[in-house]
């Protein structure tokens, strides 16, 4: 049986459409508290560009020698559209097709591309803290400036957040459901035992 | 002998003991307020007041915006005076704001506010305010708290009775407090005593666009008497407006006796929307009359002014439904029209009593031709037939009178130094509270619209004393807080004032805070010398003209090094302001400017004109503390002698520019 059951195809159908909100969402936001800032300052990530509050934490950023963000020193916003626009193209194709390894395949890859995303995203962030300018109007000795990748930090005055915008939910979503389809593949059996009702929709 | 000398020590005894009794004063009653007032008052850090109080502040030609119920002060506005502060009235950009048919004039004594309406509610749009010396009225843009225009009023002398507004701002009066002659240069050069047959007053109704923008539609030639103040009709009265005159006697010296012969001035009720049919007719003449009109564009963030030429008039006299008088007692002062617009209360300076006029009355008096005689040729409605009542005995020198919109009214007494309460139906006096000391202007938020916001009462006072600890013979002027939601008005606060407010309104924060602009967008900023990046920032000469475009950002400007300037050179400094963060402005100096700093917000760009008279080195810096490097955010400019030639040459942090 290298069928997909239409239970899954149904999931991978759901999983590559909701993929689609990605261009239009933020997927991750970095936010910034401080004294000085009691409504936060904001900046989003998308698949193509950076936004928010770029200007100000630039100017704020450069005091410690930060390099200036701006969507030109990010490489990967000219191929991340294509990753993620052929995810959706062949999951849309896969959820027709509906054969099984082929599906197996393209989870792989998804949740490959994500950890990639973080990898790449974990590098630059990296990069950005601690690769300062030596002529800093401040120097802290020791100190570096990486933004968390996931949840809160405190540097210096400032407390960073970083975490999931709505794009980034949304994929979460999505991966969930593509590893629900090929969870239900690997226990077909048991699951057509244990829900007879469903049944039709697990052949 | 001793039951006599007894007798006689005990009427001595009595007699001391009676004239020590009657020697001491009574006690004065002294000042009280509620128990709780503080925490009605108190707005806890970080909170917001619940009204903007747009306080104007007279002699200093300035607004101040003031929070409520905490009486804090948020900003002082510069309107009529420059202001060196932020550079208003010194940078190139503002100059053309206090532009007159007379130069430009630096001051002026700014008396009354009027926010914009809509149905004669408060729309939040903007504020209005008059200028009493040289004839203007401004308008405050209520998004950025700025003076946005000016419009001078020609034919004018003293604009005390303005900028009152109709119902949904269609228009600004503006009234002279001062009859002059007008026309041409022969007509206005008389002898004063010929006042009689040659001095004339005016009353301009102000067309305001739906963007705010001021225009003079026409002016009523009137004959020449004093107006005061002035009010609208509104509801059922929209369509009329009120104005109180005085000085009907025509004095012109000694006018403290001359004007208050009479026992009865007038309220002059104006048909406006017939003035308009007339207008619209072709009934008005254009007359020649000279006069500015300046506006800031807040995409090039400059001001410009243009002198109109001429101005369309209808003499009153000449038409017979236009204009009526209503006898009011001892020297009319406020005139004020409640909420619902039919009852227009009359405040004779002098008078220990308050009358009060219905509009239906005045109505029926004016359509059954109602009437014991003729002003210079105009129609006076009967007293009695337009009066709807008297308040008795309500204190003594009623100035001013707001509405709390359930039916009451308050009027300051300036003797008397009280407020009091009474009822516009009935006529009787319900409450009374001193004030400290001697108050003119009062004001209710909305209190003189069409739905007031009640709860306070602020009393605007003449006289200051001892109030606050003593600061030498020149004192600022006090107010006092109210609470008047209860029966009874509650003394809450105490408080310094800017300048000497006079009349001021009240508006609910939430129809203007969420509007209030943060930052100017830079790519919206087309000042023709604006610099958008730093790498556009230049000196250029254009002969002695020097022109040099800085950018500014936290915490440097760019150049920083200039040289190459000559004295007698005429620099011009264009600064930009990149910052695109919410309170981070710039400001600009450099030493021995003759006029001003400068401050220049997020995104815009001004200009100071510098004319260095010495050689050496100059240092500029930031005025406002922007950032941790502050102190680092300065330059210099190198001035060599006339005649020199050390080239243009600029550059930050070694880097040339080109």
């Amino acid at each position: 049986m290298t069928k997909l059951t239409p239970l899954s195809r149904w999931l991978i159908l759901i999983s590559s459409l909701l993929l689609i909100i990605l261009f239009f969402t933020p997927i991750w936001q970095i936010d910034l508290w401080a004294p000085q800032y009691p409504e936060w300052l904001s900046m989003q990530i998308w698949l193509y560009q950076v936004s928010g509050d770029i200007n100000t934490i630039n100017g704020l950023n450069h005091y410690i020698g930060m390099k200036h963000i701006q969507t030109e020193m990010f490489p990967e916003f000219g191929i991340m559209p294509y990753i993620a626009g052929g995810m959706i193209v062949t999951g849309l194709l896969l959820s027709i097709w509906g054969r099984k390894p082929a599906a197996w395949i393209w989870l792989i890859v998804l949740v490959g591309a994500a950890t990639a995303g973080f990898i790449d995203f974990y590098l630059w962030s990296y990069d950005y803290g601690h690769n300062l300018d030596p002529k800093a109007a401040i120097i802290v000795p020791g100190m570096v400036y990486q933004p968390p990748l996931l949840g809160s930090k405190e540097l210096l005055n400032f407390v960073a957040y970083a975490g999931p915008a709505v794009g980034g939910w949304i994929a979460l979503v999505a991966g969930l459901l593509a590893v629900t389809a090929l969870l239900i593949e690997l226990f077909k059996k048991k699951l057509q035992q244990k829900f007879t009702s469903m049944s039709a929709l697990l052949k | 002998m001793k039951k006599n000398s007894l007798i006689s020590s005990g009427v001595i005894a009595f007699i001391f003991l009676a004239l020590l009794q009657m020697g001491c004063r009574p006690k004065s009653p002294g000042s009280v307020s509620v128990g709780d007032a503080a925490s009605k008052v108190y707005v806890p850090p970080g909170e917001h007041d619940e009204f903007y109080n747009i306080v104007s502040g007279g002699f200093n030609g300035q607004i101040s915006v003031v929070g409520l119920p905490s009486g804090r002060v948020l900003k002082i506005l510069p309107v009529f005076s420059v202001f060196p502060e932020n550079g208003y009235g010194y940078s190139e950009e503002s100059k053309p704001m206090l532009n007159t048919s007379h130069g430009f004039v630096p001051w002026d004594d700014l008396h009354h506010i009027a926010i914009s309406t809509t149905k004669g509610e408060h729309d939040g749009r903007w504020a209005f305010a008059n200028a009493n010396n040289t004839p203007r009225i401004a308008r405050i843009d209520l998004t950025t708290f700025e003076t946005a225009e000016i419009l001078e009023i020609p034919n004018s002398a003293g604009n005390h009775s303005s900028p009152f507004i109709t119902e949904n701002t269609e228009y600004v009066v503006a009234s002279t407090r001062f009859s002059v002659p007008m026309g041409e240069d022969a007509q206005r050069d008389v002898p004063i005593n010929s006042y009689k047959e040659n001095f004339k007053g005016t009353i301009s109704f102000v067309k305001v666009g739906d963007d705010g923008t001021m225009d003079i539609a026409f002016q009523l030639v009137t004959p020449g008497v004093n107006f005061d103040l002035a009010r609208a009709g509104k509801g059922k009265s929209h369509g009329w407006f009120f104005f109180s005159c005085y000085n009907t006697e025509q004095a012109y010296s000694l006018l403290e006796v001359n004007a208050s012969q009479k026992d009865k001035d007038f309220i002059m009720a104006v048909n406006w929307k017939k003035a308009e049919e007339y207008i619209k007719a072709g009934k008005g003449k254009k007359v020649k009359a000279k006069y500015a009109h300046n506006k800031l564009d807040h995409k090039t963030h400059m001001t410009t002014s243009t002198i109109k030429e001429d101005v369309l008039q209808l003499d009153i006299r000449d038409f017979e439904d236009l204009v009526y008088l209503i006898p009011c007692p001892k020297s009319p002062h406020g005139c004020d029209v409640d909420p619902t617009g039919e009852y227009i209360v009359g405040s004779g300076k002098l008078a220990a009593m308050i009358p009060v006029f219905s509009f239906t009355k005045l109505m029926t008096a004016i359509n059954g031709s109602d009437f014991e005689g003729e002003y210079d040729g105009l129609p006076v409605v009967k007293y009695e037939s337009a009066l709807h009542g008297i308040v008795e005995k309500p204190g003594l020198g009623p100035l001013h009178t707001e509405f709390d919109g359930r039916g009451n009214a308050y009027t300051s007494m300036f003797v008397s130094s009280e407020i009091v309460k009474w009822d516009i139906s009935t006529l009787q006096v319900l409450d009374r509270a001193p004030t400290y000391y001697s108050v003119g202007h009062l004001m209710i938020p909305g209190g003189c619209t069409a739905k007031p916001h009640g709860k306070y009462l602020v009393a605007y006072n003449k006289i200051t004393k001892d109030r606050y600890l003593p600061t030498g013979p020149e004192l600022c002027h006090s107010a006092q807080l109210f609470d008047i939601s209860g029966d009874k008005m509650k003394l809450l606060l105490d408080f310094p004032t800017i300048g000497e407010p006079h009349y001021a309104e009240a508006i609910p924060a939430s129809l203007i805070k969420e509007k209030s602009v943060k930052i100017y967008k830079i790519e919206d900023n087309m000042h023709p010398h604006a610099v958008k990046s730093a790498a556009d920032a230049r000196v250029v000469r254009e002969g002695n003209v020097v022109r040099i475009y800085l950018t500014s950002i936290r915490s440097h400007f760019s150049p920083d090094n200039i040289e190459g300037i000559k004295v007698g050179d005429e620099v011009y400094f264009h600064v930009t302001n990149m910052e695109q963060d919410w309170d981070v402005p710039h400001g600009f100096a450099i030493k021995g400017a003759d006029n001003a700093e400068t401050l220049i917000m997020p995104g815009a760009t001004q200009t100071l004109k510098w004319l260095p008279k010495r050689v050496g080195i100059y240092p500029f810096y930031c005025t406002d503390f922007c950032s941790a490097l502050h102190q680092e955010m300065q330059g210099y400019i190198r001035v060599s002698p006339k005649g020199s030639n050390v080239p243009i040459k600029y550059s930050l942090d070694g880097e040339e520019g080109k």
